[in-house]
This record gives structure tokens, sequence and C-alpha cells, in this order.
């Protein structure tokens, strides 16, 4: 496979949320701000991008057996790095993010490139599949978060989108996330069936 | 074996013809629904007539859309008049339109066509509607106002819950109607009306509005008993809130109920203490809408249970 379809594959083909169905805890839970998805996405992919490219280099040395311990000890090391450095430079999304920082530790989107990726290619097409899967999280947090903002806040970015009265609460509340992310893994599916 | 149209079918009898059929049952529906209507319109006027008019008309364009984009039979469409209709007889009769426009259109794209459409529904559209509504919009979905002259003004039930000093209103005028509340849950005398319909015509069946009532009634009973509150306790319970109107209209609906006759009486008697509980122990002052989404969950499971044996199997010792 060619670096440029390693890197698109993550973006709508393999969209890891919308397509693979994998992290949708983090995408039920911090959606409810676009700064939150953002935010988010950029802690990810920070920290799938440092991991994956360890992990692919260490993949020779890495024994067999304890290989999931190993992933998690380097995936926790990173995610502490971010954590603190969320916590130093953006305290109010280090606030707003909260437990979810520490939790990408155990992001089944991030194991699950190392397990399926990193661990079996070299450095530079690991690096480029993270960045695709990163990228097309962020992608899919960032629409999530669009929906869930403008209806149930009615504002885009802390803007005022719609007038004080409009907006409807259930959207920022967790019902809002399911119906959401329902409606688009829907809609995904519904779009893929007819390319193909 | 074929089962093309242009085949003779062939069946073996009894060969029962019925004149029951989905746009009767509907129709049955939709008269036993008047008497509440017009209670709601007699009570709260204009305001009630557009909160209607607006879940009415938009119901059914939501629905005739739906069946257009999914390319579904054009069948049924009366149903969603009826969904329609029963979320604007819980809502607020001041509830703005557009509010009640989008809780009509979420009650039947998201719980009704998104889940498979009709039949195929899990929770009471109408019901789904609300809590929506509820969750969504918290301040105008609990703004009351008194029937007639429009003032501002506690429901009966948050009356008693929030023991405010307001005088509650007595048997007769609750029994009547002539209270706060939403449009057309007010009215018991037009609720009994078109619940008496139904079951005359056999389109429900008595166990779950008898269960569930029952249920309410023996349990406001002993704890209108423990409170001392007296003999009026319980009736009170009965006839305010939207408990009548969740009973007959609600808690019958034939997709999201139990089909067992043993299954009815537990879902009946599961949404009576469902009600009694969050109406004496919960942070809401009523608690219909949520009993019967609650016991819509676990239809599937008491239907599963309550399975009739089929004749000639022994009872297997699982």
């Amino acid at each position: 496979m060619s670096l440029m379809s390693e890197f698109s594959k993550g973006i709508i083909k393999e969209n890891p949320l919308l397509r693979l169905m994998l992290g949708c805890c983090p995408a039920l839970a911090i959606t409810t701000s676009v700064e939150n998805g953002l935010g988010m996405g950029a802690a990810f992919t920070g920290v799938l991008i440092a991991s994956n490219m360890a992990i692919s280099a260490m993949r020779k040395i890495i024994p067999e057996n304890v290989r999931i311990p190993v992933y998690v000890v380097i995936i926790a090391s990173f995610v502490t790095m971010t954590d603190q450095l969320m916590h130093a430079f953006t305290p109010a999304l280090y606030d707003s993010l909260g437990i979810f920082i520490p939790l990408i530790v155990v992001n089944c989107i991030i194991l699950g490139r190392a397990e399926a990726f990193a661990n079996k290619n070299p450095i530079i097409p690991a690096i480029i599949d993270a960045v695709g899967m990163g990228i097309g999280f962020t992608l899919a947090l960032v629409l999530v978060s669009s929906f869930r903002e403008v209806l149930g806040a009615g504002t885009f970015l802390g803007i005022q989108v719609l007038p004080e009265s409009a907006p409807a609460i259930l959207m920022i509340l967790p019902p809002g996330g399911f119906i959401t992310l329902g409606c688009l893994l829907g809609l995904m599916n519904k779009l893929q069936k007819k390319a193909a | 074996m074929t089962t093309s149209n242009d085949l003779l079918v062939v069946t073996s009898s009894p060969h029962v013809h019925s004149p029951d059929s989905v746009p009767n049952a509907m129709r049955d529906v939709l008269i036993a629904l008047v008497p509440a209507l017009l209670a709601g319109l007699y009570f709260f006027r204009l305001p009630a007539l557009a909160v209607i008019a607006a879940c009415v008309a938009s119901a059914y364009a939501a629905e005739i859309i739906c069946l257009r984009v999914m390319k579904k039979p054009q069948t049924g469409e009366a149903s969603a008049i009826i969904t329609g209709l029963l979320l604007a007889f819980c809502i607020p009769p001041h509830l703005p339109v557009w509010m009640a426009v989008l809780g009509s259109v979420f009650s039947i794209v998201i719980a009704k066509h998104l889940f498979g459409g009709l039949g195929q529904n899990i929770f009471n559209p109408a019901l789904i509607g609300r809590a929506f509504l509820l969750a969504s919009f918290p301040v105008a979905m609990t703004s009351w106002s008194r029937p007639l002259d429009g003032v501002t003004t506690a429901t009966p039930l948050s009356i008693m819950k929030e023991a405010t000093g307001q005088a509650l209103p007595s048997l007769s005028e609750l029994f009547l109607g002539n209270v706060s509340g939403s449009i057309a849950e007010t009215s018991a005398l037009a609720i009994l009306l078109g619940g008496a319909y139904l079951l005359y015509r056999g389109h429900i069946d008595w166990r779950i509005p008898g269960s569930f009532l029952g249920t309410v009634f023996i349990l406001m009973s002993i704890a209108g008993w423990v409170k001392g509150a007296g003999f009026w306790y319980p009736f009170f319970h009965l006839f305010a809130g939207g408990l009548l109107l969740g009973a007959f209209f609600m808690a019958t609906d034939w997709v999201t109920t139990p089909v067992t006759k043993l299954g009815r009486i537990i879902f009946g008697v599961g949404c009576g203490s469902l009600v009694v509980l969050i109406r004496l122990k919960g942070g809401y002052p009523e608690g219909v809408a949520y009993s019967i989404l609650l016991m819509n969950l676990v239809t599937p499971l008491i239907d599963r249970y309550t399975r009739a044996r089929v004749f000639g199997r022994v009872k297997s010792h699982a």
C-alpha cells in the first residue's frame, strides 16, 4: 500500500469512530462543545503518533507474549506527558476534559493501531497511519460536537449562532450524544452502501 | 413454496372475516380522543388550538416525508395524527408553537421511523416527544396556567409536592378538569368517556388501565392512611395529572405494551408502582410519562416470561 492511502484510509474509509466504531466512550462523553472535540482530538493524535512511532521502532524487541502490557506502558508514558503538558499550558481545556485525558491510555483506537499496524510496519508508515487516524478521529469528534453544541447550547466555538431561547438542552446531555452518534453512524452506513 | 400474489391463496379454515383493520382501529381511537380534545379546547382556548394544530400537522408531515425518504408503502398515516394529538395532549397549552413542532417531529422521526416505523418502535413516540421537550426546555415545559383566564399557576400535583400553601383544587374541579395542567390531561370526565368507548369497542384491554389505576389507588390509599390525609387522598392522585390520560391512551398502545394477559397486568402494576414512587419520593411532581416509558423498555422481557405454553407441550424443567 502506498503511503498516501495509509494516510487517507483513516479519514473516511476506516474512520475510527464512524466506520470502525472505536473510541465511542470519549466521543460520547466530551463532545458537548467543539472546543472540547478539537482539544480531545489534538491530545489523542499526539499520543497516537508518539505511541505508534515508539512501538514500531521497538517492534522487533518486544516479546510476543507480553506485548499488550508493553504497549500499555508505552502509551501510558505518552498520556502522562500529554496530561501534564495540558495541565500546564491549557488549564481551561484540561479542566473541561477532566478524566478523559488520562483515559486515553485505554483508548481502543490507540491500542488497536499498535496491535494492528505499528507492530507490523516500519516507522514511516506507522507515523503516517497515526496522522491519518488522528485526523479522522478529530474530524469525527468535531462533527459530532458541532451538532451537539449548535443544537444544545446555541453556540459554535463559543459564538452565539441560535437565539437564546432556542437550544434544546437535551443535545448536550448524554442522550444527545447517543442520538447524534447514532444518526451519523446510520448516515455513514447508508452512504457506504450507496458507494459500494 | 411460492407466495406470489397472482396465485390463488389457499388457506385452511376457519376463514374469519373481520371488519377490524388498522385504519378502522385508528378511526376509533381518534373518536375516543374527541371528548378530551373538546375539554382541552374549552379550558385552554386558542393557545391550545395552536399547539394541537401544530403538533398534528407536523407529525403528519414528518410521517409522509419519512415514508417517502425510506421508500416505504404509505400505510397507517393516521397513526401519526394520533401520535401528534397525544403529544399535544400532554404538553402545556402555552408552549411556544415551534417547540411543539420540534417535539412532534422528534416523536415521528427519532422515536418511530428510526426504530423501523409503525409497529417496530420500542417506546411510545408521543411520550418520547414529551420526554424530549421536558429535558430540552425545562422552563417552558413546566410553566402552567389556569384554565379559561390563562393566569400562571402551579398544577395540583406541584402544589401538593412543593407544599406552597396554595389551596388544592376540589375533587369535583379535578374531575371536570377546571385546573391547570397539560392540554387534555385535566378533565378526568372527558378521558373516562374516551376510555370507555375504546373498552366498549374492544380496542384496549381492561387489564392495563385496570391494574395501572388499581395499583395507584391501593398504594395511594396506604400512603394517605400513613399520612393521615383522609379519604380524598387516593382520589386526588387518581384524577390529578396525566394518570388517566396515560393509563387509557398511552399505556394501552398496541405496539409498545405486552401482548399476553398476565404480561399486561404486570405492565400495569409496574407503571402504577413507578408513578406512586415518582410522585411521592421522586424529584418531579408527576411521573406518568416516565413510568410508561420505563415499562415500555421491559415489555419484550415481560412478553418472553409470560408466553403461554404451546398446547400439548410439557413444561420444561429448565
